[in-house]
Formats: structure tokens, sequence, C-alpha cells
């Protein structure tokens, strides 16, 4: 089922660093953002400042997630 | 209320003429505060050749809509018009366009600056700078 699935959006220099832009992740073994961060990077170490949105609100790493959620990781915002 | 994201260069001056002139609140501002944010050609004490600016479609537009219903909120301001490129841009290209409208100068002045201030904490934008033989990324913002 296509609703089950989570997906994961890395931005700018933190998709260079985990080296991929985009990923999938299904909800039964993902239940907050920082395990789909383990999951889709494989546990690569968290970069200190990183945020995070879900369903692109900012949020904290124990937020919980569902199926049909987009979760996404970036580094400090740098516009204007 | 006003947001845009552009990929192609524009002109913030004659974007805000257009907007202006095609606006309701016609006759009752006496204030316009603009800001324009352009590239500069260097950062840092390096050259910079080319500004490649990504943003999360989407998002960023939701966060412009959020800081800008915040400062309606806030302020009793008429109107606002935010601008802001993505892309490759150039030395002296605009980045970002933000006016706001009032009846008197303060509101006008104090939404302009949150406004500004809004975007660039918590917008998703991210800018990549080309140095002469290197490129890297934009880390904090000034």
């Amino acid at each position: 089922m296509s609703n089950a699935v989570i997906t994961i959006k890395f931005f700018a220099s933190l998709r260079e660093h985990v080296g991929q832009g985009d990923a999938e992740t299904s909800e039964s073994d993902t239940k907050t953002v920082i395990e789909a961060w383990n999951k889709a990077t494989n546990n690569m170490a968290m970069p200190e400042n990183t945020l995070m949105a879900v369903n692109m609100d900012y949020v904290e790493a124990t937020h919980p997630i569902k199926a049909g959620d987009e979760v996404a990781f970036f580094p400090p915002v740098t516009g204007g | 209320m006003l947001i845009e994201i552009k990929d192609a260069p524009f002109e913030p001056y004659q974007r805000l003429l257009e907007y202006q002139a095609a606006a309701d609140f016609s006759g009752k501002y006496g204030a316009t505060a603009v800001f324009v944010g352009s590239m500069r050609e260097f950062n840092q004490g390096d050259d910079v050749t080319v500004m490649t600016l990504e943003h999360y479609p989407g998002m960023t537009e939701k966060y412009l809509q959020k800081i800008s219903q915040e400062a309606a909120d806030k302020w009793d301001i008429l109107d606002s018009l935010i601008v802001h490129r993505v892309g490759e841009m150039l030395p002296n290209d605009p980045i970002v366009l933000v006016a706001v409208w009032s009846a008197h100068r303060a509101e006008a002045f104090d939404a302009s600056r949150y406004l500004m201030e809004e975007l660039k904490s918590r917008a998703p934008f991210w800018k990549k700078e080309s140095l002469k033989e290197d490129t890297r990324w934009v880390e904090k913002n000034t």
C-alpha cells in the first residue's frame, strides 16, 4: 500500500552529506523523526544544527510520524 | 498579501509598481516600506562569481505565507508583498523584495523589518557560492 510509506527528503549541504535527496521508509519500523533519520542514513551521526520538518512544519527529533507523512532534514536556512 | 518564488531574474521596482497599481488599497496608504536584498560579489573575504539558491518547494511558500499573516496580525498594515529568487544568480541580481503598505510609517517600517528577519531565520532557502575554484554552502545568515 503506497500510503503506508513515509517519504524522507534531504536538502542543501545535508543532501550532499548523506549522499541522497529522497528516501522512503515504512510506518511499521519508523515511529519518530529521529528513527526516520537513522533508517534512511543507516545510522549516520546527525550534524548538531540539523533542522527537521514533518509535513512542512518544523518539529523536534522526537516528533511522532505516521504513514503518508513527509519528513525533511536540512541545515540552518540562509535565504534573504 | 502575496508571496512569489521566481526561478529567473526579476526587476523588483517594476514588480512593486505593477503590484501597487493592481492593489485594492489605492488612496488608503500613506507609507510604503521597501527592502531589496541583492547578491554581493564578495563574502567572507572571497570573490563570489555565482550564487545558487535552493528551496524546499511547498514549505518555503508555506512559511512565507505564515510570516506574512503574522505581520498582518501584529501590525495595522494594508498589504504586503514578498518576492524571492531561487536558482542561479550573478552579482547585483536582486535576491529578495519585501514591501509593506500602511496608513502611517511606523507600521510599514516595523512590519517590513519583521518579515525580513523572520524570512532569514525560518524560510527554507539555502545559498551555495561559487568561488574562483571552488563552491561552498553558506553556513549562517548574517
